[in-house]
């Protein structure tokens, strides 16, 4: 492989004359051809500078042009739905799509409880590991530890589903849901019939699903806290764990709540595996053992069998809910995250 | 006698030990899940594993026998093309960003390529279903290669950026100051010395998409025969195993599990090759 460094002294002895395209060229027949090769500022450089910059601002405006695009659409093609109910969408219970009557707070219920109750399980968890990986892991375990979560973040949503309507949803139904029954029930949250799949599944999965994107997140935030403060805080004689609450925690709190957020942004937008462990019945029900029903799942699952437009128009408006919701919540996840890792060199920069 | 500032008092002594548990504990209860879901998944997806599974398509429910190989070529189609949306976009946007972009117009465009990649898929499916399908009135290979290539552009271009801020300037200024151009600096030095990590970018982009369902369910839409044509309705991996999970029956759950094996065999491999290329380096000559 050939290095720059070796490439510059190889064209060297040609390139003397190159940035003075002034001045008339010698009659030399070698400085004939070499010089034009070199002339910065000709006409030619100039416009193919500009040609290619024009290019990759094309590249860069697309970007832009996507996204505005997907509102475009969403907006335009829920129109209907949005000019026949209003925001009464937004508050509306009722989903029957037989009397052409849509209200879309069971799937906003459904998919902010789903999320909530993925991060309730998912948050401590990740930032244990982080924790464990930055501070705690030996040297030769954290690769490997780190890859597993990684590869955790490279499963398929629709294997994650799978697993969970044949392994997880069993398990839920014949160890864990009459042991939350039984000391918990009095909650009133752990209830009714036990299927197995609904609201509880679909919250571990998820749960499971935005670990990696936390816990990678947390960690980086984490190696942005200085080393000093460390060190001063074992220095007044702290333990390791005092320590890691006073001057780790602590100085990292603003970007574990942004990675917090970024996973939330995560969880609302699944689709594939909680539309398989869900259940998919738009009530609202106290008892996370019920069935429920989230604005992507809904999307995912009615959108190829909606039949006239209202009904169509209105799974668009969820979508469009659904975009808007993550927009907000991934731009403030990425504030957050900025606000703690700006003072230290961005990766690429180091 | 021991000196009273390295006494530490029980209960402090306790409450460490107790939270550095509890730490070690999170970590190994997160690797559960992956262990149970991969041994899941090759046990139950092993027994159907054959030849004809990767070479035939499916045959009507209660015969035996029977193959993905139509989605498995649908699916690597869809990469394909795809690829060919997401892979220059992401490409000339990481560009501009890194060489161009350290103005408010390129914040813009790093703001809104992370907001990009946070959209979720299925929401981008239902744009592509708007843009492409309702116009051509028909499901095809196309509109699923248009939602997917969409998803692989940030994943490329803040990854591509990100590798180019890694060359040294002063390869640059070597370049420019042989009298190349800027545009030839970029394309034959920079790029060039980045290309490993932006494979790599393309890989993660792949890793990302080549899972992806729901964008699917209604561009490529799922097809039970061979199809190689851009406008026809395709086959796809992850769609067939929603399809098959969803089915009442064993054989087709078989079937589901064999796909989610194949399936996360070819992301595996992508990943570990990927990590491969990283492991030597982003940048050529870096070490």
């Amino acid at each position: 492989m050939r290095t720059m460094p070796e490439h510059g002294p190889s064209r060297e002895p040609e390139a003397p004359e190159g940035p003075d395209k002034s001045s008339p060229v010698p009659s030399d027949e070698q400085k004939l051809k070499v010089v034009p090769k070199n002339r910065l500022g000709t006409r030619e450089n100039v416009i193919a500078d500009q040609v290619f910059r024009g290019i990759v601002v094309l590249c860069a405006l697309a970007v832009l042009a996507i996204v505005g695009l997907i509102f475009f659409e969403l907006v335009n093609q829920s129109h209907l739905s949005i000019s026949r109910f209003g925001l009464k969408f937004l508050v509306k219970k009722i989903w029957d799509p037989v009397a052409e009557d849509f209200g879309a707070l069971p799937f906003i219920y459904g998919t902010v409880v789903s999320s909530l109750l993925g991060l309730v399980i998912a948050v401590p968890l990740s930032i244990g590991t982080a924790l464990f990986l930055t501070e705690i892991c030996p040297r030769r375990l954290r690769a490997v530890l780190s890859l597993l979560v990684e590869l955790l973040a490279a499963i398929p949503s629709v294997i994650y589903g799978l697993w969970g309507i044949f392994v997880l949803a069993p398990f839920l139904r014949v160890h864990v849901q009459p042991f939350l029954a039984r000391y918990f029930g009095w909650t009133g949250l752990f209830s009714g019939p036990k299927y197995g799949w609904g609201m509880l599944a679909a919250g571990v999965i998820i749960a499971i699903m935005i670990l990696p994107i936390i816990a990678s997140i947390t960690r980086e935030v984490i190696t942005a806290v200085p080393r000093v403060q460390r060190e001063a805080a074992l220095a007044l004689g702290a333990t390791k764990w005092e320590m890691l609450r006073t001057a780790v925690l602590r100085n990292a709190r603003p970007g574990i709540f942004g990675a917090t957020i970024l996973g939330l942004g995560r969880a609302l937008g699944e689709t594939m595996a909680v539309t398989m462990v869900i259940g998919n019945r738009p009530e609202i029900a106290k008892s996370l053992f019920a069935p429920g029903y989230t604005l992507a799942s809904a999307v995912a699952n009615e959108f190829t069998e909606a039949v006239g437009n209202l009904y169509l128009s209105a799974l668009m408006e969820m979508a469009l809910v659904l975009f808007v919701i993550t927009l907000i919540v991934n731009a403030l996840a990425g504030l957050l995250v900025w606000s703690i890792t700006r003072g230290t060199p961005a990766r690429g920069l180091a | 006698m021991p000196n009273p500032i390295h006494t530490i008092s029980l209960g402090r002594k306790l409450s460490n030990w107790t939270a550095l548990g509890l730490i070690t504990m999170a970590a190994l209860i997160v690797t559960v899940p992956l262990f149970l879901i991969l041994g899941t998944v090759v046990v139950r997806g092993v027994g159907a594993l054959n030849w004809a599974f990767l070479t035939q398509i499916p045959k009507p429910i209660g015969e035996q026998g029977g193959g993905m190989g139509n989605a498995i070529a649908g699916s690597i189609l869809l990469l394909g093309f795809a690829s060919l949306i997401g892979v220059p976009l992401g490409i000339g946007a990481g560009v501009f960003l890194a060489e161009y972009g350290r103005n408010k117009f390129g914040n813009a465009v790093r703001f809104t390529a992370d907001a990009l990649n946070g959209v979720p898929s299925v929401v981008i499916g239902m744009t592509a279903w708007a843009l492409v399908v309702v116009p051509q009135k028909h499901f095809s290979l196309f509109s699923g290669s248009v939602a997917l290539g969409i998803m692989m552009i940030p994943v490329i271009s803040r990854t591509t950026e990100e590798v180019l801020l890694l060359v040294p300037q002063s390869i640059r200024e070597a370049a420019l100051g042989l009298g190349i151009p800027k545009w030839r600096t970029i394309l034959s030095v920079v790029l060039r010395t980045a290309s490993a990590g932006i494979v790599t970018s393309i890989m993660l982009a792949f890793a990302r998409i080549a899972g992806e369902s729901a964008p699917l369910m209604f561009t490529a839409f799922g097809n039970e025969f061979w199809n190689m044509s851009p406008n026809e309705p395709v086959a796809s991996l992850p769609l067939q195993i929603y399809k098959y999970a969803i089915q009442p029956y064993e054989q087709a759950h078989a079937q589901a599990w064999t796909a989610a094996l194949v399936l996360i065999s070819m992301i595996v491999l992508t990943v570990i090759v990927f990590r491969f290329i990283v492991g030597r380096g982003a940048i050529k000559g870096a070490n």
